[in-house]
């Protein structure tokens, strides 16, 4: 290669390198910041704060979610796994929302460290299936769980 | 290595020939490809066990997705050429393929959020996939921008394509965006590795929409330097020849 060309090849290599560096310091600076929820571990552990509006999110717990007879007021746990936090929220909820489905809420934590949620999104997983896949796993989980192996045909 | 071939790419009157040549096949794929894969994907595709019908959109959205970040790696890839062997017809590639990035950007920008009203129940979130993808649409922007607002050839050319190269970095983002943090937006439903999260008979329809996807944006590139480079070069025999032909 023509050495000029060479130097001007390097100096942009040069240049990329230093932007990729100072973006991932500033990404790394701000990572609290980027991420849009405090998983329950967070919340469980304090880091998330106290007295400012917050995002939870996680998996809505089976069995979980307590609806008032009279009203919208609607109260459920959200679960990472590890922890949990519960989530309080009067509205109406997006339409995948269910038990075993991820979500994000926003709202408050108070003092029971209930997040008092004034809006509730559903998070949807990469996964997409026909409805009859999905019906004929269920089938399956619940054999599993009855202690019946399907017999392989 | 033979380098016969990207130096005769130099050379705006080659490019002319061989585009004119390579067009029609393009379109012929882009129309058959977007044809079966749109009636497939939109009619014949199962509908998804719990977004149902509006899962389709993603036989849009996904591609234009897939378009707009290839193109800004293709815009940077020009940029470089331009600077180290002050290529101008990767200038004129740079110059062309901007708007239509900037237009699958806002494409896919525009359906997500289409979706997203139903699904997530919210038009917009500050996530860091939505976010990084708004950027790349501003980045689209500043490249128009910066290349119209300096008329003189030569500097428009070399301001543009650092842009074009510094901007680069938000690709990586973008993609790793859901990984590297806690978004709404779902993680990829393919991956290199692994099998894809979804049956065959929804994306295979997929499939054919990205490859029409790219056809697409290949005739348009293809169609937008061709004038370009008549533009440029229309002091030159060779122009005056085509367009006496042509007319």
């Amino acid at each position: 290669m023509h050495p000029q060309r060479k130097k001007r090849l390097l100096l942009i290599l040069l240049v990329v390198v230093g932007v990729c560096v100072a973006v991932a310091l500033a990404l790394g600076a701000l990572k609290q910041n980027i991420n849009l929820f405090y998983t329950p571990t967070e919340i469980a552990t304090g880091t998330a704060p106290l007295d400012a509006r917050i995002r939870a999110g996680g998996m809505v717990v089976n069995g979980s979610v307590k609806r008032a007879p009279d009203s919208l007021q609607v109260t459920f746990d959200v679960s990472d796994g590890a922890e949990q936090v519960t989530i309080a929220y009067s509205g109406i909820l997006p339409d995948l929302f269910r038990e075993g489905q991820g979500i994000v809420a926003m709202g408050r934590l108070n003092e029971d460290r209930v997040l008092m949620a004034d809006e509730v999104l559903a998070k949807h997983d990469e996964e997409y299936m026909p409805p009859e896949v999905a019906e004929a796993l269920k089938r399956v989980e619940h054999m599993k769980v009855d202690g019946y192996t399907p017999s392989v045909n | 290595m033979n380098w016969s071939f990207f130096h005769k790419l130099g050379s705006p009157k080659w490019f002319h020939d061989i585009s004119g040549r390579w067009l029609p096949w393009f379109a012929v794929a882009g129309v058959l490809l977007l044809s079966v894969g749109s009636v497939w994907g939109l009619f014949f595709a199962p509908e998804d066990y719990q977004q149902g019908n509006s899962f389709r959109i993603i036989y849009i959205h996904v591609p234009a997705a897939f378009v707009a970040q290839s193109c800004y790696m293709m815009l940077a890839v020009a940029g470089i050429v331009s600077l180290v062997w002050r290529m101008k017809l990767a200038d004129v590639a740079l110059k062309c393929a901007a708007p239509i990035g900037a237009w699958m950007t806002f494409v896919a920008l525009l359906t997500g959020a289409i979706w997203g009203k139903p699904t997530w129940g919210t038009y917009w979130v500050w996530d860091a996939r939505l976010t990084s993808m708004l950027i790349l649409l501003f980045l689209y922007f500043g490249i128009i921008a910066l290349g119209q607002a300096i008329s003189n050839r030569e500097t428009s050319a070399k301001a543009t394509a650092v842009l074009a190269i510094v901007g680069v970095v938000n690709i990586p983002i973008i993609k790793y965006s859901v990984d590297w943090w806690n978004t709404l937006h779902q993680p990829a439903t393919f991956k290199i590795t692994e099998k894809p999260a979804m049956p065959v008979e929804m994306w295979l329809p997929l499939l054919l929409m990205v490859l029409g996807f790219y056809a697409l944006f290949t005739v348009s590139l293809l169609m937008r330097m061709r004038l370009e480079v008549l533009r440029r070069e229309h002091k030159t025999r060779w122009v005056r020849e085509v367009l006496e032909k042509s007319s």
